[in-house]
């Protein structure tokens, strides 16, 4: 080989392969764009529909209102806010607990084989569709319930605010585990080594260490709770219910309608128009505030409880 | 307690000219010894920990082979070798610290005050609150630098006045004067030599009998480390140490007595860290402290 292949061989350059490249860069570039231009048009037209909606229906109405009442053209919000509280509230009082529990035992005692046969069984878990928890709700959980004496409507808030929480804990216990068993070795040792037990380690040493990750995980599912829609439209009926507060208990046996139900009822409805059509787009509004807030939220907090381990 | 046969097994190899039989030599109490070894397995001083036989396996490997020794009370004795030679094992062997290791496979006998710690009724929790421990990198919680030194006494449910305990503590540690006005403030923003003495501190509130370190000043600088071993031969005056080291130096300076672990799990030589560091009964000890290996 000569010199002169030699000096050819790092300046010739293949025609059109800038070009190329280029053409890569804008492609790649398209795709990450799409999804943000597409998020933004969501919310700009959710905006644009929700405003129409407000120059027809005062936003004070629609936020102090107490009846949501579509024939009536009643457009009282808090009844829908209530019921999609009360299912957040009901559902996190299972998973939370249930799924921090999950997520220790898998973290901190499950052997290797518990584990491998445990966190996929959780991650099928997550891959059921919705709206089979939803049904699972109405056709077992609701007569199970009352097996045990509970005067439950047949479409009631508890069955299906049940179904919710463990729809979300697989979320909650694989997020906190993924957090737990990042928490180093050394704490653990440094905790052993003054006499704790396995017990005292989990709760005193890994869960505050991985706080953070846990409470990640919580805003996480929780806004999935919020959102969950397939659910609560098969098991929970379709009247909504102001909470009340007179009778706390006689909420959960009865139905209730919360907001993203409330969504699917106008949008499948066909005589609906005018401010009632309209109304979805408010509704869809203030749920995407609520979900934007807490993952703001979550992000402040997590940020603020890191620990930064080397 | 003194072993009046001392290095009467010295190798053949080692010292070919004065022990060319060595089944002439009087009979010795231990008869593990190995070749090359020095047989010696105590030393002055009331024995507070104590292994005989010592195996260790992790899995197929063995970490440990027949080690004998006699830890002296209230003194610092110090585990010395090249790394992988066992010598974090062993520590690791005396407060069961091990037992968070699935694989690990412990035979023969190791005895705390008399008691092999191995045995069935023996309450490795309850153990580990009387054989405290201080690891290679500094590790406190990610709490308050007052919640740090106060963990062991609070899982223990100590009926003691906690302020007091938690001063007197860090005074021992020598870390109360830089640290008193502070002890709200997370045990992270401290520097990395204060954090150990502050490991040090939790590890000594629950008032164990006998401290653990395992290569405690290798992750620090030089003033830290001395800061450190100056600590280490103030604890000796209360509690049994326990240091593995692979800084010869430090040996030296601050223990009484060194256990030299070479390759393979084998404690090949036990005595005075003086004998060892001036006159090594075993070649391959004098090779590994020049330097010449290891």
């Amino acid at each position: 080989m000569s010199t002169d292949t030699t000096a050819d061989a790092i300046t010739s350059r293949p025609a059109g392969r800038e070009a190329r490249e280029r053409l890569y860069r804008y492609l790649l570039f398209a795709c990450a764009a799409t999804s943000i231009f597409v998020t933004v048009g969501i919310v700009f037209l959710l905006a644009k529909d929700a405003i129409d909606f407000f120059t027809l229906v005062s936003p004070v109405e629609f936020f102090t209102g107490t009846t949501w009442l579509l024939p009536r053209n009643e457009f009282g919000v808090l009844p829908l806010l209530t019921g999609t509280l009360l299912v957040t509230v009901i559902a996190a009082a299972i998973a939370l607990p249930v799924g921090v529990a999950a997520a220790v035992y898998l973290s901190e005692y499950a052997s290797e084989r518990a584990r491998s046969v445990l966190k996929p069984a959780l991650e099928i878990l997550a891959g059921i569709p919705t709206v089979v928890y939803g049904i699972f709700a109405l056709v077992y959980v609701t007569p199970f319930l009352r097996f045990f004496g509970l005067p439950l409507n047949t479409f009631n808030v508890l069955s299906a605010s049940v179904m919710v929480g463990i729809m979300i804990i697989p979320m909650i216990s694989s997020l906190s585990e993924d957090a737990m068993s990042a928490v180093p070795d050394s704490l653990r040792e440094a905790a052993y080594g003054v006499g704790a037990t396995k017990y005292e380690v989990s709760t005193g040493v890994v869960i505050p260490a991985a706080v953070s990750g846990i409470f990640s995980s919580f805003i996480l599912a929780l806004s999935r709770a919020i959102g969950e829609t397939m659910i609560v439209a098969v098991a929970m009926g379709s009247r909504s219910r102001l909470f009340d507060f007179a009778n706390p208990l006689q909420n959960l046996w009865q139905g209730n309608q919360p907001m993203t139900a409330a969504m699917i009822q106008i949008n499948s409805a066909d005589n609906v128009s005018g401010p009632g059509f309209k109304s979805m787009f408010a509704i869809g509004l203030t749920l995407f505030v609520i979900t934007f807030l807490m993952n703001l939220v979550s992000n402040r907090i997590a940020a603020r409880y890191r620990e930064e381990y080397n | 307690m003194t072993n009046e046969n001392m290095n009467t097994a010295a190798s053949t190899e080692t010292q070919p000219s004065a022990t060319a039989d060595p089944t002439s030599e009087p009979l010795v109490e231990q008869s593990i010894s190995v070749d090359n070894t020095s047989d010696r397995t105590t030393v002055d001083g009331e024995t507070v920990i104590r292994s005989k036989d010592l195996d260790v396996f992790y899995g197929e490997t063995q970490a440990l082979q027949s080690v004998s020794l006699e830890i002296p009370e209230n003194q610092v004795t110090a585990m010395i070798g090249p790394s992988g030679c066992g010598k974090s094992t062993f520590l690791r062997c005396i407060n069961r610290m091990n037992d968070l290791i699935d694989v690990a496979r412990i035979d023969g006998e190791l005895t705390f005050d008399g008691k092999n710690v191995y045995d069935e009724d023996v309450d490795p929790v309850a153990l580990r609150r009387r054989i405290g421990m201080v690891f290679q990198h500094p590790n406190p919680f990610p709490k308050s630098i007052y919640d740090n030194v106060a963990y062991g006494l609070r899982i223990q449910n100590r009926d003691v006045d906690m302020d007091a305990v938690v001063e007197e503590s860090l005074k021992k540690a020598a870390l109360w004067d830089e640290v008193k006005d502070r002890l709200d403030e997370s045990a992270l923003d401290l520097s990395g030599g204060q954090q150990q003495r502050l490991c040090i501190a939790r590890a000594i509130a629950v008032d164990p009998q006998v401290v653990l370190m395992d290569e405690p000043a290798s992750a620090l600088d030089p003033i830290a480390t001395s800061k450190i071993e100056d600590l280490i031969e103030d604890l000796a005056e209360e509690y049994t140490v326990v240091i593995v080291t692979h800084n010869m130096q430090q040996a030296a300076r601050i223990s009484d007595t060194t256990a030299v672990f070479l390759t393979g799990g084998e404690l090949v030589e036990f005595d005075d860290t003086d004998k060892i560091f001036e006159d090594p009964e075993s070649q391959r000890v004098e090779d590994y402290i020049t330097g010449k290996f290891g």
